[in-house]
């Protein structure tokens, strides 16, 4: 008998902007000692099928319409409320995305760690924290005595899903559910923490549901995977079935949006387009100078693409936003195209600026929800006199149609579109100004797999079609693989190493390159 | 080109698609309308008041409701209708002019904070605590005992106190909006400080303060009906709602409508701006529309 | 932590300085000598009153002789009340003062706390509307409309509760405080709904309930923390509030407060008396906005944390 075994689940959403079917009549099971991995893109329903299971979808605007979940034999969807809190943090255990909002701020981790057990076991609080301690070094958190007093906001992201993944073991669960669990998480310490889940999850001989928008993330643990598209199960199967011989077509996409591709790198003959001598920027704050980006010398090439690596506090995004002038910079130069841009002065960097763009991580954030697309785009055209008030408006359409927006959204405004729709016009109103040189931070980060596939090739035909230079600012190693062809790795504002991206990635020198590599999600995916 | 536009699609914009939420809100929509009736009323009060401002009747003295004196008379037999017309003129004034001070400084003072930062924020912020720390009831108590029932200093008085709120919620507004990247792109573009304050600042800006100046309104109001009420703030022969209501509940055992209406038009106000108020913020919300 | 709280104190300082050289210029500002309008004094006096007042010395010595007393703890003497001084005044009024805004303030939590938390947990239902419908009355109606019309009904229609004083006959106190409480009970309502609905749409609480922890235990040790946080950062500007407020309600109820007292002095132009009084209730309220600050930061770990540092 299957540990959990899910058949005709169907969650309807009633909210007021309508009525959607969130879950349609999906049916699966999750095996003992084995890591089910639930794949899909937002809004596939993935999570909101796992939350019905326990009851902690909030009803309205939720309704199960229908099915059968059968955890040991007990249907959960037939519980009262307190049958399923007696089975909730006991027999089924939950870990969420985000660890820096999932733990209570007010109060100590130790004092969370224990509640599961004081309620389930009614154990006394003296040998529930002797138990968390024990918990607490079997994540790997060390000196349990003094972090067990301490507060959230005093552990790094890391050890925060540590604490989180010891809470949900803590009561010996049958079934743990991870609902995204390593997304918030850089990728070094993703690999961690992927390698912990499937540690405790073998030592406890326990099944997990490992719920993820990323198919490489699942590929070295999942032993069985599940494809969610909008509300429906799409393909089920091992891992191996799934990777090797994938049938449905939305499971294909999938698989063909994780970018595997080395770019080759250009024959052309390097000619500095963008030189960065020396730069160093430090940001003050009341306690300390913290050097964000301390003594970097590059440069990036006509044509070329640099893409530059690092995890959260490498200070990768502050040298793109140094070299455009966004940010003061301390000490150093940065010569753009013979000039030095650091020297110049204010109608001398409105003209530097048309030659210089930068697309920016958030869509949702860097588009003004109060303009619509024809102002977004009309606006630089009109600021650099590159466009009179009359031929203005086929300008804006000729810029829709080279990024792949229908021309019957002109009068459209950013809320109204979706994330992959809206980073298309930041990405058309950056090339507005027809600039030589582009810093893009992190720009399909935010987006969905399948979105981010088109939106790097986007970036890639159009790169070519403006003849662009372009800095490709990325946590992301597959990414900028993908679409670099010289890598730097930073860390903690220094160059480590530096390298086109078929050497670095064949011939890591620094060991911090090494770990890197070694972090990134779906190697034996990659191997293949 | 023009048949293209033509095929456009219409877009909503925020303000439309908050407009569209506030007409679905009943008690706003009432809020509205009766805040608007008031004021018209308030406007047009000396061609459509039902008797001249100092009629007096002493032989008739304090009469209940009738079809001459629809809301009664006051021991002076003067027609309460009228007194309440007039006094709303005055608490109305006073909510609208001091609320439009506290607006005109708060505004420009966190809008300068937010924008320039760094020291001078600093600075103009470090003013507005020490500030916010005085006790400015009892100062504006006192204001109006050391230099008398002068009105026009009630409303810088108020407006005085009431900004402080204002120039925070704006600071705090352009600070969000500064690190937001579509602030940061426009600089990139090489737009300049005013056009990024007027195209991008500005309009992001003004949700919260709509919704807060709505609020400010009410609170001035009482604050003004409170100064009256203890005989501090409007005085005779001038008249306002908090002076009528205090005048109304020295004689409420004999004539309680005296009491009543005047209670009544404060109340009624005082809902009016509120209910509006509160589907503003509702309405308004930007984030809600961004999901 | 201590750090903090010495911080502010010391902060609290200057603002207090402030406050009482405003004060002291303005009252001296105000036209006419106190004694001016006396028609019968004589000037000889008129001359022994302003020296033992000393009104005699220039202005800048009268404020430095002011701040020294200040210094040692004497508000000074009252010119309507001779004989008498402020001290005094305020050590009858302050005891009743602070009763009447004790109750009105636990009035305003218990009440406006447990509608406001009962809203949150059933948005959009009676259960919050009602509660919600009462608050929204409870801002609309001000004090001193609340007051009287309570004093019609109860008092005077039904015969109830006594109309006015304070510990005279039993049951005197109630409308007292319940119209003096009513408007910030609305206020914490209207906070508490609105920071627990807040926390309750936290992920750490959806951690808690997959817990399997109870919904009471959810929503008190999971929820009652944060959510309460506004409430207590509401409560320095509450207690300035309540403290205007008692001018009023003192005033309806003839109670013998430090409100009352005061409105009488700005009535009399007792311009010692409104300076002594102006200068112990800023003090008061600015203290108290220390407390109700240091009060948030403490619950708040994060907050206790950066400012330790």
């Amino acid at each position: 008998m299957s540990l959990l075994s899910v058949s005709d689940l169907r969650v309807d959403f009633n909210t007021r902007n309508g009525h959607t079917i969130a879950v349609n009549n999906i049916g699966f099971s999750v095996e003992k000692g084995q890591i089910t991995a639930i794949i899909g893109e937002s809004g596939s329903g993935k999570s909101v099928a796992c939350y019905s299971l326990l009851g902690l979808l909030p009803q309205p605007p939720a309704s199960i319409e229908s099915g059968q979940a059968l955890f040991e034999g007990q249907d959960l969807l037939q519980m009262s409320e307190a049958e399923l809190r007696a089975i909730r943090g006991r027999d089924i255990a939950m870990i969420f995305q985000d660890p820096m909002t999932c733990l209570n701020p007010f109060m100590t981790i130790g004092d969370q760690l224990i509640e599961p057990l004081v309620y389930h076991k009614n154990l006394s609080k003296k040998d529930a924290l002797a138990r968390a301690k024990e918990l607490l070094v079997e994540v790997g958190i060390r000196d349990p005595e003094t972090t067990i007093n301490n507060y959230p906001h005093e552990f790094s992201g890391g050890m925060r899903q540590r604490v989180m993944i010891a809470m949900a073991l803590i009561n010996e669960p049958k079934l743990l559910i991870a609902d995204e669990p390593t997304t918030a998480l850089d990728v070094t310490i993703q690999a961690q923490i992927l390698k912990l889940i499937a540690e405790l999850q073998t030592k406890r001989d326990i099944g997990v549901i490992f719920i993820s928008h990323d198919l490489a993330v699942v590929a070295d643990i999942a032993d069985q995977i599940i494809v969610m598209e909008k509300g429906h199960l799409v393909e089920r199967g091992n891992r191996e079935t799934i990777f090797r011989d994938a049938q449905h077509p939305y499971t294909q996409k999938l698989l063909a949006a994780i970018p595997s591709n080395t770019k080759a790198t250009s024959t052309k003959p390097p000619e500095p387009l963008v030189q960065v001598a020396n730069l160093k920027t430090y940001f003050e704050t009341p306690s300390q100078t913290v050097k964000a980006v301390d003594d970097v010398s590059f440069q990036i090439n006509k044509g070329e693409i640099l893409g530059l690596v690092g995890e959260s506090g490498s200070g990768k995004s502050t040298i793109g936003r140094s070299i455009l002038r966004l940010l003061s910079i301390t000490d150093g130069t940065v010569t753009f195209a013979g000039t030095d841009v650091t020297a110049l002065d204010k109608s001398g960097l409105k003209n530097m600026r048309r030659r210089m763009q930068m697309i920016f991580q958030d869509p949702y954030a860097s588009l003004n929800p109060r303009m619509s697309v024809y102002d977004t785009l009309a606006e630089p055209l009109i600021l650099h006199g590159l466009e009179s008030r009359k031929t203005v408006e086929q300008a804006v359409l000729k810029l829709m149609d080279d990024v792949g927006l229908a021309r019957a959204f002109i009068r459209k405004y950013p809320h109204e579109f979706s994330g992959g729709q809206r980073q298309r016009i930041a990405i058309g109103r950056a090339l507005a100004t027809k600039p030589d040189f582009i810093v893009a931070d992190e720009p399909v980060s935010a987006l969905d797999v399948t979105i981010q596939a088109q939106i790097l090739d986007l970036m890639l035909d159009l790169g070519q079609q403006y003849g662009l230079t372009m800095l490709f600012v990325s946590h992301d190693l597959a990414v900028v693989r993908h679409i670099a062809d010289r890598i730097i790795v930073l860390y903690h504002g220094k160059i480590v190493e530096e390298g086109s991206s078929e050497a670095l990635f064949k011939n890591p020198q620094q060991s911090y390159t090494k770990t890197l590599l070694q972090s990134i999600p779906g190697q034996s995916l990659l191997a293949s | 080109m023009t048949d293209i536009t033509l095929q456009a699609e219409k877009g909503t914009s925020l303000w439309e698609d908050a407009w569209r939420r506030l007409k679905k809100n009943r008690l706003a929509l009432f809020g509205l309308g009766l805040l608007t009736s008031f004021v018209l009323v308030a406007l047009l009060t000396p061609w459509i008041a039902p008797y001249a401002y100092d009629a007096q009747n002493l032989d008739l003295g304090a009469t209940p409701p009738s079809s001459a004196h629809w809301l009664g008379t006051d021991i002076f037999g003067r027609d309460l209708l009228t007194q309440i017309m007039y006094g709303g003129r005055i608490s109305l004034a006073v909510g609208f002019v001091a609320t439009a001070v506290a607006l005109l400084i708060g505004v420009t003072w966190g809008a300068i904070a937010g924008y320039v930062g760094g020291r001078v924020d600093a600075v103009m912020m470090r003013i507005v605590d020490i500030l916010y720390a005085l006790p400015f009831m009892i100062f504006i108590v006192l204001l109006m005992v050391v230099f008398g029932r002068n009105l026009l200093l009630l409303f810088l008085a108020i407006g005085a106190v009431e900004w402080l709120t204002m120039a925070r919620i704006m600071r705090g507004q352009v600070q969000t909006l500064r690190k937001q990247e579509f602030v940061e792109a426009a600089i990139s573009l090489g737009l300049g400080p005013a056009t990024i304050i007027r195209r991008h600042l500005v309009p992001n800006a003004l949700g919260p303060i709509i919704v807060y100046t709505t609020l400010t309104i009410p609170s001035v109001m009482l604050l003004e009906a409170f100064l009256s009420f203890l005989g501090l703030g409007v005085q005779p022969p001038e008249t306002s709602w908090g002076l009528l209501i205090s005048y109304g509940a020295e004689t409420m055992e004999e004539y309680p409508w005296l009491l009543l209406f005047p209670g009544m038009a404060l109340t009624l106000t005082l809902f009016a701006l509120n209910f509006l108020g509160d589907g503003l913020r509702d309405a308004l919300d930007v984030r809600r529309s961004a999901d | 932590m201590w750090r903090f709280i010495f911080g502010r104190l010391l902060q609290a300082v200057p603002v207090i300085f402030i406050v009482i050289t405003a004060t002291f210029f303005l009252v001296r500002a105000a036209p006419g000598g106190p004694f001016d309008a006396e028609k019968a004094v004589i000037p000889e006096v008129k001359a022994a009153l302003e020296r033992q007042y000393r009104l005699d010395l220039p202005l800048h010595e009268q404020y430095f002789a002011y701040l020294g007393d200040l210094v040692q703890g004497d508000l000074g003497p009252s010119f309507k009340y001779p004989g008498r001084s402020i001290n005094e005044l305020i050590e009858s009024g302050l005891p009743v003062t602070a009763e009447l805004g004790a109750y009105a303030l636990l009035i305003a939590l218990i009440i406006g706390g447990l509608s406001g938390i009962l809203a949150a947990l059933r948005p959009n239902t009676l259960q919050d509307y009602i509660p919600m419908s009462m608050a929204m009355i409870g801002i609309c109606m001000p004090t001193f409309l609340l007051g009287p019309l309570l004093v019609l009904f109860f008092g005077i229609e039904l015969d109830w509760l006594p109309v006015s004083g304070w510990g005279d006959i039993p049951g005197d106190k109630i409308m007292p405080s319940i119209t003096l409480g009513a408007a910030y009970a609305a206020y914490v309502a209207r906070l508490s709904r609105a920071g627990m609905l807040e926390v309750l749409s936290q992920d750490y609480i959806r951690t808690a309930r997959a817990k399997g922890l109870p919904e009471w235990q959810v929503v008190i040790k999971h929820g009652l923390r944060g959510g309460m946080l506004p409430v207590v950062a509401f409560l320095g500007p509450a207690f300035a509030g309540l403290l205007a407020g008692s001018f009023v309600v003192e005033t309806i109820f003839q109670i013998p407060g430090l409100g009352r007292f005061y409105v009488q002095a700005a009535f009399n132009r007792d311009y010692t008396m409104i300076l002594g009084t102006t200068v112990f209730l800023s003090t008061l309220i600015v203290l108290f906005n220390l407390l109700s600050d240091i009060v948030a930061a403490w619950l708040n770990p994060r907050l206790r944390a950066q400012l330790s540092e």
